[in-house]
């Protein structure tokens, strides 16, 4: 079975290329598509003007964005929604994730599929589907609101409670597929330590933050880390829900940077408002990371 | 301190109705006139202008066309992104080459930068090529998904090798071997990210709202939004009507694939 060495050689040579030519199209788009982009973006935060008249102008871009205060609303207002909604949701979820994997629940199979269905729906839908139920006049929202004798809000007009909304909206969206996310991760815990917690009597509570959170630890982590790069990236909602209204109290990094890049057509300063996004968003992942993944050993 | 079983599922019921209470309004609000929609009390109940807010709808959008651009779109840019995952995932779970890891690992790494980064770029090089208002304008940036391939790594490594060398023992060349082998064997995880791809693809928002330039060229949700926005003369109805076109074929796929759905939108987080 001895091939001619030069056969061989050659087989041998076009195996070994075999992989490349598998990447190949995942290599050209990416880098064509993804890695391009993302170098351009950083050379055009360097420069002003558009077209022909584009010039390099150094750092020019970040000075004016760190002295720009409507910058630093929407930055604060995406902060706040941020420190608000994230915890109020992936609190929300780990309970919903507990009461439908409780040992005393039936019907396990309707609960994870309704609470699952918002995720399914687009940002866009979400996003006019309560324009209305929000409406301060006929909204659904404020009808329930009424039922119970509470007064009308008025959810979109107002820059406090139009924040409010963000969060609600948001929270609607999301919180089911994090639940099922827990749910799938609560399925991973042996029964037995839960026994075994029991048998040295602690308590639910006792059981949920010595058991449950510790081998939750990894899902916890990529769900804070995902739900946070989420909201800090956040625009659907408030572009259809306010546009950054009312007086720029829903404002998102995102919103801004859209409208210097495409409705100002100011392509350097929204690429330079890209680059301190990206920025936040590496930093605060690395930060979640080491504070949450830090003591992973046990 | 046991928490008995029927309080604890009627609060899981009345979470349950929160979150399908907009699908129930949405769809019963499409069928009602503009008069019915903003009535106070909100009428709860289906009301009689289905057909008008379908009409009203296609006249403002042209419907036809819009739901062909969302599905050509999300059509191709699946299958696509399904193909380049495939074969890259598989690249990375049977083969050992130079450059292996830090290939993948630059690959996965632009999973946290921010799509927004590269919306100005894009816009620029779609200029040039001169793709503006093109689908391909929208589908070629969504082909290459990181998360994808890594999906596709880790369902791959699990793959016994004497499965492909039998193959190849056979004679087969390695794309025969993918097509034969690989491919049925992972038919539920490709089932899994299509329908993840899908979904994200159908949903897309920012990008397409840049890209496509000519209200004839629209997908589903930058048509919606653009209704929307339209302050003066707008048809409540025809918006609801069209959000509820936007969603429920979206909510019945899920019904119908949910197994798959939810496996395809959670695969990245339980295998972290």
């Amino acid at each position: 079975m001895a091939a001619s060495p030069p056969r061989a050689r050659k087989k041998h040579i076009r195996a070994s290329m075999v992989p490349y030519l598998l990447l190949l199209p995942a290599l050209a788009l990416f880098a064509v598509f993804k890695a391009y982009p993302v170098v351009a973006s950083f050379w055009i935060s360097l420069t002003t003007g558009s077209g022909a008249l584009r010039h390099f102008t150094g750092f020019s871009n970040y000075q004016r964005l760190v002295n720009d205060p409507l910058f630093w609303t929407s930055l604060q207002n995406t902060g706040i929604i941020l420190v608000i909604q994230v915890p109020i949701m992936l609190g929300l979820a780990i309970l919903l994730a507990l009461g439908i994997n409780s040992i005393h629940v039936r019907l396990k199979a309707i609960w994870r599929l309704g609470v699952f269905m918002p995720s399914v729906t687009g940002l866009v839908a979400t996003g006019i589907i309560f324009s209305f139920l929000l409406n301060k006049d006929q909204g659904a929202l404020n009808w329930l609101l009424s039922l119970m004798g509470l007064p009308a809000v008025d959810w979109l007009g107002d820059p406090s409670w139009a924040r409010v909304a963000i969060v609600l909206v948001l929270t609607w969206h999301y919180t089911g597929y994090y639940a099922v996310i827990y749910l799938a991760g609560l399925q991973g815990v042996p029964k037995e330590l839960y026994e075994a917690a029991m048998v040295d009597g602690a308590g639910a509570i006792r059981r949920f933050t010595s058991v449950t959170i510790p081998h939750l630890r990894p899902i916890l982590l990529f769900t804070v880390v995902l739900s946070t790069i989420g909201t800090l990236q956040l625009f659907d909602e408030p572009y259809v829900l306010t546009r950054g209204g009312p007086d720029n109290a829903t404002m998102t990094v995102s919103m801004y940077l859209y409208n210097n890049g495409f409705s100002y057509f100011d392509s350097g300063y929204a690429s330079a408002i890209a680059y301190a996004l990206t920025l936040i968003v590496v930093v605060l992942g690395a930060i979640q990371m080491k504070f949450m993944g830090g003591n992973n050993e046990d | 301190m046991k928490i008995k079983g029927l309080p604890l599922t009627l609060v899981l019921a009345a979470i349950t109705g929160l979150c399908i209470g907009p699908f129930y309004w949405l769809v019963t609000m499409a069928t009602q006139n503009s008069t019915e929609i903003f009535s106070w009390p909100p009428k709860l109940l289906p009301g009689g202008a289905f057909w008008d807010n379908l009409t009203t709808l296609d006249n403002k959008i042209g419907l036809a066309r819009i739901l062909g651009n969302s599905l050509a779109i999300s059509t191709v840019q699946t299958l696509g992104a399904l193909l380049v995952s495939l074969l890259a995932g598989y690249a990375f779970a049977k083969f050992s080459f130079r450059g292996r890891t830090v290939i993948f690992v630059i690959l996965l790494s632009t999973m946290v930068v921010p799509d927004q980064v590269m919306l100005v770029p894009l816009f620029e090089m779609m200029m040039k090529f001169g793709l503006m208002d093109n689908y391909a304008s929208v589908i070629l940036p969504g082909l290459c998904v990181p998360f994808g391939i890594f999906l596709m790594r880790q369902a791959l490594g699990s793959l016994p090798n004497e499965l492909l060398d039998a193959a190849r023992m056979d004679g087969a060349g390695e794309l025969r071997v993918l097509w034969s082998i690989v491919v049925p064997v992972m038919r539920p995880v490709l089932a899994a990210l299509s329908v993840f791809l899908f979904l994200g693809s159908w949903n897309q928002f920012v990008w397409p709202l840049i890209a496509l330039r000519s209200p004839a060229m629209e997908t589903l949700p930058v048509a919606l939004a653009s209704l929307h926005g339209m302050q003066a003369n707008t048809d409540y109805g025809a918006i609801l009507m069209g959000t509820a076109v936007s969603t429920v074929p979206m909510m019945i796929l899920f019904l119908v694939l949910q197994k798959q759905f939810i496996s395809g939108l959670l695969a990245g987080a339980t295998k972290g």
